[in-house]
């Protein structure tokens, strides 16, 4: 099976959204998690800052991360004709 | 559920039947509900919770029973990602989420937000890495995908032996579960709760396999959900007076901040609090010599009373003492339960940590070293998450790749609902607890505090240690669990709401066994006895084989379990870490490096096992007695990391291993290479490759 530029372009998408969607999961646990006591002189909504981003904020960047995702991708696929089609 | 129909009709129609079925079950709690203003009683009401949802579990069981091996392994390939999402929430969400997690958060604060982001976080890596790829390549289990991407059945085998280390260990942990909350809400023995629960996880996986289990997990995580989230909107009500305390509870976390100021500076509670160190120390010592310590108690209670009398002490502190005096047992094996329960005093020594604050610590060193076990736990946890075989495999079941994405995306959604409410609904209680418990006279406590107190001491215990009669913060020793089986009661609910939330607590138990028991049965006999030794045996003998193989299993867990293993957490944990070190490495390298090749691959998953296993070996102490290793924990720990994360060496060092392996070996052959290519594309021209096993 021998893949076209329009495939590996593909791939290559694939890759970049993974990796950018991947930093940013990376901030929101590891580098806000770091910084936590920082974070928590701010206010926000009430909370300390660090303790609001860890019990929700983010929880809440997680969902949208996986969102996007899979509407990217599932848009992608069709831009790229390796879509599935609809179901019947 | 015919084949014929169409995925639309098909979405519909599921969508319909649960909507019944949820109306229905709330009407069940509705008419519960008006049973008990007419007098019901408490343990009917367990009774009626306890055999309606196991009974509703078995049916579905029985609708659902199948002999194919599409249907039996992966639930016919069509499950709605919306409803996988469902399914996925209650596969994930066991007894230690459910009933375990608010109480976590209130007794260590910040630091228990590790799990809470861990456990939904994970879900990034399942979507971004695993799961499109996994269903693309379509066939049953996680050593499938092992065999077929690094050749052969060592790979494969290494797979089945890290799928059951990690899920036994965790099944154990909710079989435990069952136990605990059927014998608490019926008063059935612990060990016949364990078996009735048992009959209700078998009943379904038995006849139906993972599509029996998929309709009874959504049905499962319905049930949930409600349970979880109705006691704690009326709570927020009652504290904040908005129904969404998910988001208003930032001021009642204020005024928890300030009563822990108000209650640290409180020159009563520093009394108590070096009154609780003594009693502790004094409990702690105790079993040496139990007759001693027993008469050497009454003694000190005699000699306060005394002293109370000559200095004119004012009445409530003589009949207190009297009480005490009164109660204290004569007979040795009587006081070592009340020494027992005193020993959790230990912890009240110290003023409450603040709720909010990052990394305790009691210098900067160990402030840093706080803040790395954070985050190791919170690595671990999402790594794990993105390896344990129960939740991937649920992935196999979608229609196609595109909803294999969107059932990541519903899974993390219901997954969520729960755990940002935990943080919360831990607030919430903690307000209760330090502005009403704290401060009430021991003769008029909160009617909760007053029943659950009685109940179980190891929930609740509450000592008047200064006999002031009345009560303070380091007088208060509290399990965890309570605040998830207490809050109906903290809320001022009726009973039935109680029901409900043990019913949830069984629920979240029992749809995360039969997943796990599922894979583990899977494993040995598709992967050992299909794939390995008998290549030519029938679908139906297939399927038998794995029944049999489910029934041994689930009674050997059940074994396990009646020896009462300790530490929950640490043995989740333990699972979470084992999981990351041996698959992720080897699963993602796989799909997104074609130059993984099997050698790589196996040295890489027995390194990233072998090293996780020998840090828990080294640092945990019940490992650590079973191997007479006798130096101390700091000797042995790299960076002052706990046992429980020690996948942060597992899985960095296995990464490592698979891709100086490979580069060492020869490339994998064209065919493999035409593997990864075909799992990365959801549909590719031209691709005559087949992979999905039907």
């Amino acid at each position: 099976m021998e893949l076209t530029e329009r495939h590996r372009e593909y791939w290559r998408k694939n890759l970049i959204i993974t990796a950018v969607l991947l930093l940013v999961w990376f901030i929101a646990t590891f580098i806000e998690g770091w910084y936590a006591r920082e974070l928590n002189s701010i206010t926000f909504l009430g909370f300390p800052l660090g303790f609001y981003m860890s019990a929700q904020g983010s929880l809440i960047i997680y969902v949208l991360v996986i969102g996007f995702y899979a509407w990217y991708m599932n848009k992608l696929d069709q831009e790229y004709g390796v879509d599935e089609g609809e179901l019947e | 559920m015919s084949q014929a129909i169409t995925h639309s009709a098909f979405f519909s129609q599921l969508k319909k039947y649960y909507l019944i079925y949820a109306g229905g079950f709330i009407s069940f709690v509705l008419a519960l509900a008006v049973a008990e203003q007419m007098g019901l009683s408490r343990q009917w009401i367990g009774y009626c919770f306890l055999f309606a949802t196991i009974g509703l579990y078995a049916m579905i069981g029985i609708m659902s029973r199948t002999v194919d091996a599409t249907e039996y392994y992966v639930a016919g390939r069509r499950v709605p990602a919306f409803f996988n999402g469902m399914a996925t929430g209650a596969d994930w969400m066991s007894a230690a989420s459910f009933i375990g997690m608010a109480g976590t958060l209130y007794l260590s604060g910040f630091d228990g937000l590790a799990f809470v982001m861990g456990w939904t976080g994970g879900y990034c890596l399942v979507a971004l890495f695993l799961a499109p790829y996994l269903r693309k390549f379509g066939q049953f289990t996680i050593p499938d995908f092992l065999g077929a991407r690094y050749g052969g059945n060592i790979a494969r085998s290494i797979g089945i032996f890290a799928a059951i280390l990690c899920s036994f260990t965790y099944v154990v942990a909710q079989i435990y579960g069952v136990g605990i909350i059927t014998s608490k809400f019926t008063g059935l023995e612990f060990g016949v709760g364990v078996f009735v629960g048992l009959g209700g996880i078998l009943v379904c996986s038995f006849l139906g396999g993972m599509r029996a289990v998929t309709w009874t997990q959504v049905a499962q995580y319905i049930i949930l959900i409600i349970a979880y989230l109705t006691p704690v909107v009326w709570l927020g009500v009652k504290h904040t007076g908005i129904p969404v305390p998910q988001l208003a509870y930032g001021p009642v976390l204020q005024k928890v901040s300030d009563l822990e100021k108000k209650i640290t500076a409180d020159p009563t509670e520093k009394e108590v609090r070096v009154l609780a160190k003594a009693a502790a120390a004094e409990a702690a010592a105790a079993p040496k010599d139990l007759a001693k310590a027993t008469a050497a108690r009454r003694a000190t209670l005699e000699a306060e009373l005394a002293k109370a009398k000559a200095s004119n002490a004012p009445d409530y502190v003589v009949k207190s003492i009297e009480n005490a005096l009164n109660a204290w047992p004569t007979d040795p094996g009587k006081a070592g339960v009340f020494f027992a329960a005193r020993k959790g005093l230990a912890a009240n020594a110290n003023p409450p940590r603040p709720h909010a604050q990052p990394f305790p610590g009691k210098d900067e060193a160990a402030q840093d070293i706080a803040r790395r076990n954070f985050l190791g736990i919170v690595f671990c946890m999402m790594f794990g998450t993105a390896a344990l075989p129960h939740i991937l495999m649920r992935y196999y079941t979608t229609p196609n790749v595109r909803q294999a994405r969107q059932s990541v995306f519903w899974s993390l959604f219901f997954i969520f609902l729960l755990y940002f409410t935990a943080p919360c609904l831990a607030v919430l209680a903690k307000y209760d607890v330090y502005s009403h418990l704290v401060g009430s006279k021991f003769s008029e406590l909160p009617a909760w505090a007053a029943a659950w107190r009685v109940v179980d001491p190891a929930l609740l215990t509450i000592t008047d240690l200064n006999f002031d009669g009345i009560v303070q913060l380091a007088e208060i020793v509290l399990g965890g669990d309570i605040i998830v089986l207490a809050t109906p009661e903290i809320a001022g609910l009726p009973y039935v709401v109680s029901g409900l939330v043990a019913a949830g607590g069984l629920a979240a138990a029992l749809s995360t066994a039969d997943g796990l028991l599922l894979t583990i049965a899977n494993a040995l006999s598709h992967d050992l006895y299909y794939k390995m030794i008998d290549p030519n045996a029938s679908t139906a003998r297939r399927v038998t084989v794995s029944k049999i193989l489910l029934v041994v299993v689930a009674l050997t867990a059940a074994w396990v379990t009646s020896f009462k293993p300790g530490n929950i957490l640490f043995l989740v944990g333990a699972a979470f870490s084992l999981a990351a070190s041996s698959f992720f490495p080897a699963l993602v390298m796989g799909i997104f490096w074609k130059r993984a090749n099997k050698w790589g691959a196996i040295v890489g998953m027995l390194a990233g096992l072998g090293v996780c296993w020998y840090y828990m070996c080294v640092t945990y102490p019940f490992l650590r007695d079973l191997f007479g290793i006798t130096a101390p924990i700091a000797s042995y720990q790299w960076f002052g990391m706990n046992a429980i994360s020690a996948g942060v060496f597992g899985l960095p060092i296995g990464l490592l291993t698979i891709f100086v392996v490979s580069l060492l070996t020869p490339a994998p052959d064209k065919e493999t290479q035409d593997l990864v290519e075909h799992v990365r594309y959801p549909n590719l021209a031209g691709d005559t490759l087949k992979t999905e096993a039907a």
